[in-house]
C-alpha cells in the first residue's frame, strides 16, 4: 500500500467504510451500466410501443424518495420477496443486508443518471454514419457494435463516472435496502450518519465528510474530462 | 420467406435460377433497369429509365427533383410504395414480387455528398471497413491500388476530422470502391465543395470511371459534372423522369428544359483526327463533321468530348468569307424553338447526322427566314473542353 494510504490519519473502521463505498459503487456501475445502455438504446426507438411507460419507469428513482426505493426493492427482492425467494433457492444469493445488496440499491438508484447521458449521446449519433456503414456491408449487430457503440461511447463513460461519484454517496436506498452494518453495509453516508448518533463522532463525521466532497468532486472532474476527450477524438466540439 | 436469407438472392439469370423470373419481366444483361413509385407528404415521384452498362449514368436535375431518393431507393436506403431495381440480371428490389434486398447485401458502394467517414477510425480504417466486409468471391481493385489511384497514401494514418473537404471525398470514394461494389452510386460528391476542390477531385472521379469499368449512378445538378462524367444522362424534374439517353442526343433537344439554360449547348463525341503544328492547330472530327481547335497535346485518335455552346454558334444564309472564325459548317435548320422569354430562339442545326444548337434572336429567326429544311453556314466562335486539362471555352 502506498505510504499516504497506511498513515492513520483515518481509523482502521473509517477506512474500512471508504473502501466499502468505493466497492459498491463499482459493483454498482458494473452492473447498472450495460443494463442502462440497453435501456438507452430502446428509448431512442421511435417505434417501441410503450416507450412512454419504460421512459416514466426508468427515471422513478431519480423522482421518488430513496427510502421508497429501498422498501420496493426489499418488498421484491427480500428474502420472501417474490424475486428474492427465487434468486435465494436457485442460486443461493442474498441480496438483503449484504454488499452485493448494497451495490444492486445503489445501481437502482443511478440508473437514470446513466440513461439519461447514453441516451443523449445515442440521439447525437448521426443515422448518416449508420447507412454509410449499412452500405458497406454492415448488418444491425456489426454496426452497433462497430459504428454506434464507439460514437457513444463519450456519453457512456461520462454517465458511468457520474453514477459511480452519485453512487459513493447513495444513502436512503441502501440503508433501508441493506440496513446499516460495519464491513458489510455501511458505506461513507452511513458511517457519517452513524458516526453522528454518538457522541463524540464529530470528528468521524467531519473526515469522512470531506473524503466524500473529494471523492464527488474528483469524479466530476473525471466525466467531464474523458466526455470532452473522446469527443475531440470524435471530431466534435465540446 | 426464410429462403431468400439463403443463396437464392441475386438472382441470376442462366444458372437454373432463371425460372424464378415471371414472364414480360424484361431482363437485360447489360441495362440499370431502374423503376420507382414512391409518394411523400407533398411530394410523388414516380420514375424510371434504362441505362448501358457497365458506364456512367447522371441522374440530372434542379434541387428537390427527388434525384437523391432515386438514389437512396437503389443504395437501399429507401424502401419505395412500389419498384424494381435490376443491375444487368442481379435484381436488388422487386416490390411485385416482395423482395427487396437490405442495403447491406445490396454491394452499392455509395460516395455521399456529407463524405459519412466514421470519426473514430483513421482514414486507413474508414478504408478498410468496407473491403473487410466485401464477400469473399468480390472481385475489385486492391487496396495499394486504390489508394495509389486516389493519392491518398500520406493520409492514411490521420483521422477525417483533420482532412480537407477534397481529402475527405477522395477517402470516401476509396472507402466505397474498396467494398467491391457492383454499383458506385455518387449522391452530389462536389456540391459541398468550392470550385478549386471540385477541380481536385473531378480528375479522381475520372480516373475512376475510366479504369474500373463500374457501372456508375451519379447525382448532380451542376452541368460541368455532367459533361465530364456522364454517358447516360437521365434528366429529372419534379419526380419524374423528363428525358434519357446518350447526353450527346439530350443536349441538342430543343424541347428539354436543358436548351433554355444560359449554357445550353451540343455535347460533341470527337477524336482527334490531326494536327498543324505550323498554324497551332489541332482537327476533331465529330460525325459527318470536323471542327479545328487551338493545338492541343493529345495524341491521334484520342477520343474527347465538347460542348458546342448555343451562344457561341451564329448562323449565316449565304457563305462567309473573311472572319476570324474558323469553324464554317454548312448545316441545314431542324427546328426552331422560340425561347420562354419571347425575344430569342433556339435553333437546331443538322451538320449532318451531328446536330449544334444556335441561340438567335427573333429578330434574326424572320429577318433571315430560318425555317425547319432551310439550308445556312453554322459559325462556331468557340468550343468548350469538358474532358482533359483546359476546362472553360477556347476561342477557334
Amino acid at each position: 500500500m502506498p505510504h499516504w494510504l497506511t498513515t492513520d490519519w483515518l481509523s482502521p473502521e473509517e477506512w474500512q467504510a471508504v473502501r466499502l463505498s468505493l466497492t459498491v459503487a463499482l459493483r454498482s456501475v458494473a452492473f447498472g451500466t450495460p443494463v442502462a445502455v440497453f435501456a438507452a438504446w430502446l428509448l431512442t426507438r421511435p417505434r417501441l410501443p410503450g416507450r412512454p411507460i419504460l421512459d416514466a419507469f426508468v427515471h422513478l428513482p431519480l423522482v421518488m424518495p430513496p427510502v421508497v426505493v429501498g422498501w420496493l426493492l426489499l418488498v421484491v427482492f427480500g428474502v420472501r420477496g417474490p424475486v428474492g425467494a427465487l434468486l435465494n433457492d436457485w442460486f443461493g444469493i442474498r441480496l438483503v443486508f449484504t454488499t452485493a445488496g448494497a451495490a444492486f440499491a445503489t445501481a437502482v438508484m443511478s440508473f437514470p443518471l446513466i440513461v439519461r447521458a447514453v441516451r443523449l449521446s445515442f440521439e447525437s449519433v448521426d443515422p448518416g454514419l449508420e447507412a454509410a456503414a449499412r452500405t458497406l456491408g454492415a448488418g444491425p449487430l456489426d454496426r452497433f457494435v462497430t459504428v454506434t457503440l464507439p460514437l457513444v461511447a463519450p456519453g457512456i463513460l461520462a454517465g458511468a463516472i457520474t453514477a459511480f461519484a452519485a453512487g459513493l454517496g447513495e444513502f436512503g436506498a441502501v440503508i433501508t435496502f441493506v440496513s446499516n452494518i460495519p464491513g458489510q453495509t455501511q458505506t461513507l453516508p452511513l458511517a457519517i450518519y452513524s458516526a453522528t448518533q454518538v457522541p463524540g463522532g464529530e470528528a468521524t463525521a467531519a473526515r469522512l465528510a470531506l473524503v466524500s466532497f473529494v471523492l464527488a468532486v474528483a469524479g466530476l472532474l473525471l466525466a467531464e474530462l474523458v466526455a470532452r476527450r473522446l469527443n475531440r477524438l470524435l471530431g466534435r466540439v465540446a | 420467406m426464410g429462403s431468400r436469407e439463403g443463396g437464392a438472392f441475386p438472382v441470376r439469370m442462366g444458372s437454373g435460377e432463371g425460372a424464378a423470373f415471371p414472364a414480360g419481366i424484361p431482363v437485360s444483361p447489360d441495362t440499370l433497369s431502374v423503376s420507382l413509385r414512391h409518394a411523400f407528404p407533398g411530394f410523388a415521384l414516380d420514375a424510371a429509365f434504362d441505362s448501358p452498362i457497365p458506364g456512367t449514368t447522371v441522374l440530372f436535375g434542379p434541387s428537390g427533383c427527388g434525384k437523391s431518393t432515386v438514389l437512396a431507393a437503389v443504395a437501399g436506403l429507401l424502401r419505395p410504395e412500389r419498384g424494381r431495381v435490376a443491375l444487368g440480371d442481379t435484381v436488388l428490389l422487386d416490390t411485385a414480387r416482395g423482395l427487396a434486398l437490405p442495403a447491406e447485401r445490396r454491394r452499392c458502394g455509395v460516395v455521399f455528398q456529407d463524405s459519412r467517414l466514421f470519426p473514430h477510425l483513421s482514414v486507413e480504417g474508414n478504408l478498410r471497413y468496407g473491403l473487410r466486409r466485401a464477400p469473399r468471391g468480390a472481385t475489385g481493385p486492391g487496396f495499394e491500388e486504390v489508394v495509389a489511384l486516389l493519392g491518398i497514401g500520406p493520409l492514411l494514418r490521420r483521422r477525417p476530422i483533420g482532412l480537407s473537404g477534397g481529402e475527405r471525398q477522395r477517402v470516401a470514394l476509396g472507402r466505397a470502391l474498396l467494398s467491391r461494389p457492383r454499383l458506385l452510386l455518387m449522391d452530389e460528391p462536389l456540391a459541398a465543395l468550392d470550385a478549386a476542390r471540385k477541380a481536385e477531385v473531378l480528375p479522381f472521379l475520372e480516373r475512376v470511371r475510366q479504369r474500373f469499368g463500374l457501372p456508375i449512378l451519379y447525382v448532380t445538378h451542376a452541368l460541368d459534372e455532367v459533361d465530364r462524367l456522364a454517358d447516360t444522362l437521365v434528366l429529372m424534374g419534379r419526380g419524374t423522369v423528363l428525358a434519357s439517353g446518350p447526353v450527346e442526343e439530350l443536349s441538342t433537344r430543343p424541347d428539354l428544359p436543358l436548351a433554355a439554360r444560359r449554357d445550353a449547348g451540343a455535347v460533341l463525341a470527337c477524336t482527334v483526327a490531326g494536327h498543324d503544328q505550323e498554324r497551332g492547330l489541332t482537327r476533331l472530327r465529330f460525325p459527318d463533321g470536323e471542327v479545328v481547335v487551338a493545338l492541343r497535346d493529345l495524341p491521334l485518335g484520342a477520343a474527347l468530348r465538347v460542348r458546342v455552346r448555343a451562344r457561341d454558334v451564329s448562323v449565316a444564309t449565304s457563305e462567309p468569307r473573311d472572319l476570324s472564325v474558323q469553324n464554317i459548317l454548312p448545316a441545314t435548320v431542324g427546328e426552331v424553338t422560340p425561347l420562354a422569354s419571347g425575344q430569342e430562339a433556339t435553333l437546331s442545326l443538322r451538320v449532318g447526322g451531328s446536330t449544334l444548337l444556335a441561340r438567335v434572336t427573333r429578330d434574326a429567326v424572320e429577318r433571315l427566314g430560318l425555317a425547319p429544311g432551310r439550308p445556312v453556314w453554322a459559325l462556331v466562335k468557340s468550343i468548350s473542353f469538358d474532358h482533359g486539362a483546359a476546362g472553360g471555352g477556347a476561342p477557334v
